[in-house]
């Protein structure tokens, strides 16, 4: 409601109507991925230390950092770049020992703040907006855990740290709840698969996030290591872990793929420049996925209306 | 005797003082930055708003008349650049032949049994230009050179190939403005028919040049044109960002980095964007994810025309 008059000017991208007792308003001219920014909020936060703020989290941040709604750096020191301080040292041993302070953090103070929770590294690349499509179709109040999954250690498998993966509220809950009352614990330091170990312990889900064409969405690698079609027979080492069935070449990922790891900033900025800028005039793309169907529909925009009192 | 020697050595020293000045001035000259001698044209596509304003018969006349030949400049030396040409950007001309200095076995080209670049670039475009069936546009590249013709033929959208065009990245040396061969050379169908009529003159553009210091293929292709009243024209897009580039992405994005690092990507590199030099085979293939599939979703772009997917085809 309050949307329907911007600047003190009626906005044209919106129409009301008095329908059958409710004010309903329909917004049209709005992009898809606006309205998705909007209704499907997305907390990221970035595994980083003080040592890397300069050489990698800065390029994070100027690039898809902003496409989230919120985004944290989370350090074991306090900084102007901001980052928030966790109880934590530095070293690859404490990833797990972050990785728990950090979703501990946001539990108590950014728990209403987004729907869905990603984590990162300081080198991997996102593209929200394609990961918001995915989550737009599944309900946060249901335990899941989404990302690259891979195979072995945890029967339902388990998701690469370096790929990015997201929790949905409920698993956050689970989560937090699992280290408090001891049924998850730090048994080890191998981050990914520890807190694989402790989703399965609660009762969270793994999702398959692979697209309608069973092409993959989040990758461990950066994606030459996928796209090139191998010319040895052999299985190339990075394949071994996939817990879905092993695509080289183009097939491997989806044309709206939503992380690559192992990205250096110039790599960082040239992936910003093939996702959001360098495009082909005119290309009719070969995958055009039809939009969700839970993401506009009447349902919310009535609620939506109802529940702002500024015009009833 | 030795006072006449001394006079003869003292004008032989001056001689060669004298000589090696000009010669230094000149190369000084060369390096006078573009900005002073600013006359080469700038070439821009016409905006996507002026666009929408075409009915949708003027579309479908604008998609065939802008179907380009694509005239690739290989040899086996660079036959995994040539495989990768193949197998990538080339296949979304609307007709692309590869033309070689001699044949090779693994992959189809015109033989064009020519060690010399310029008359292999000659040879090639009498071809095309015989060969161009209804097309009316021309790129002419080398197969390291990375293409995204949809935005070629964004940029000569609403220009005449009746008249002629001669677009690139444009360089000067001396009086001469010669579009870069590395980046890519745009050619209009009149500018190919005034090309293939000036060959026949000897005396303005020689197959075989008599003089001591051979000029490069670009230059002497930029001087035919001369000739012909075709003038070489820079291709830029609206905010004056190049469209043709000599160098790769990632170089183009290294040096923004350490030029403009609060606007990396918006400063150096253009959304329209229509070559790219210096790509290995393996980033080829990339570049093909990056620009015909990867993209965030939701997005809307209103593109007046539409360019399918070429046939056959499992990397776009």
């Amino acid at each position: 409601a309050s949307q329907l008059f911007k600047n003190g000017v009626v906005n044209q991208n919106v129409i009301g109507c008095f329908c059958s007792h409710y004010l309903i308003i329909i917004q049209f001219n709005r992009s898809v991925a606006a309205e998705l920014t909007q209704q499907v909020r997305l907390l990221c936060w970035v595994l980083t230390g003080p040592q890397f703020l300069e050489s990698r989290a800065k390029h994070v941040h100027a690039t898809w950092g902003k496409h989230c709604n919120k985004v944290l750096y989370m350090s074991s020191e306090e900084s102007d770049f901001p980052t928030v301080k966790l109880n934590v040292t530095e070293g690859r041993d404490q990833l797990y020992w972050k990785t728990i302070r950090a979703f501990q953090f946001i539990y108590e103070h950014h728990l209403d703040d987004a729907d869905w929770f990603l984590k990162a590294d300081d080198d991997t690349f996102v593209v929200p907006e394609n990961l918001r499509r995915l989550l737009s179709q599944l309900n946060t109040e249901d335990p899941l855990y989404l990302g690259r999954r891979f195979r072995p250690f945890i029967a339902q498998g388990y998701m690469s740290g370096g790929a990015g993966y997201v929790l949905s509220k409920e698993a956050l809950r689970r989560f937090v709840k699992g280290h408090d009352d001891g049924s998850c614990t730090h048994f080890s330091d191998v981050e990914d698969m520890a807190l694989g170990r402790c989703m399965e312990t609660m009762k969270v889900t793994a999702v398959d996030t692979r697209d309608e064409r069973r092409r993959q969405t989040f990758h461990a690698f950066p994606p030459d290591k996928y796209l090139l079609k191998q010319l040895t027979k052999s299985q190339p080492s990075h394949l071994l872990y996939e817990f879905y069935e092993r695509v080289q070449g183009p097939g491997c990922c989806s044309d709206l793929t939503i992380s690559f790891h192992y990205i250096r900033p110039v790599e960082m900025y040239m992936l910003e420049y093939f996702t959001y800028h360098l495009r082909p005039y005119g290309y009719k793309y070969r995958f055009n996925p039809e939009p969700r169907p839970n993401v506009i529909n009447k349902g919310f925009l009535i609620k939506k209306v109802l529940s702002s009192s500024k015009i009833m | 005797m030795l006072s006449e020697g001394s006079s003869f050595l003292k004008g032989m020293v001056l001689g060669g003082i004298f000589c090696l000045v000009l010669s230094l001035l000149g190369t000084f000259r060369a390096g006078i930055p573009s900005q002073i001698e600013h006359l080469h044209h700038h070439l821009k596509p016409h905006s996507k708003e002026e666009l929408q304003k075409l009915s949708q018969t003027q579309m479908s006349e604008l998609t065939e008349q802008v179907r380009v030949y694509c005239i690739i400049m290989v040899t086996p030396k660079i036959l995994v650049h040539w495989a990768a040409a193949n197998d990538t950007w080339s296949k979304h001309c609307d007709k692309s032949v590869f033309y070689s200095s001699e044949s090779a076995k693994a992959l189809e080209a015109v033989d064009l049994q020519e060690q010399d670049e310029w008359v292999r670039l000659r040879k090639a475009i009498k071809h095309a230009f015989k060969n161009a069936g209804g097309l009316r546009w021309f790129f002419v590249a080398r197969p390291t050179t990375f293409a995204i013709i949809e935005n070629l033929k964004y940029l000569v959208l609403v220009k005449e190939p009746s008249e002629p065009f001669y677009i690139g990245h444009v360089q000067k040396s001396g009086e001469l403005e010669y579009v870069e061969y590395e980046s890519g050379i745009v050619l209009s169908y009149e500018a190919m028919r005034r090309l293939v009529e000036v060959f026949k003159d000897e005396g303005k553009c020689p197959e075989r040049s008599k003089a001591l210091w051979k000029l490069s293929e670009e230059k002497q292709l930029a001087t035919c044109l001369k000739y012909s009243g075709v003038f070489a024209e820079n291709g830029e897009d609206a905010q004056g960002r190049e469209l043709f580039n000599k160098k790769s992405v990632g170089s183009l994005i290294s040096d923004s980095m350490a030029q403009n690092p609060s606007d990396v990507v918006e400063i150096c590199c253009s959304d329209m964007a229509i070559t790219f030099t210096g790509m290995s085979p393996s980033q080829m293939q990339v570049m093909m994810f990056g620009v015909y599939r990867l993209r965030p979703y939701g997005h809307n772009f209103h593109d007046s025309l539409t360019f399918l997917p070429p046939k056959g085809s499992d990397n776009d």
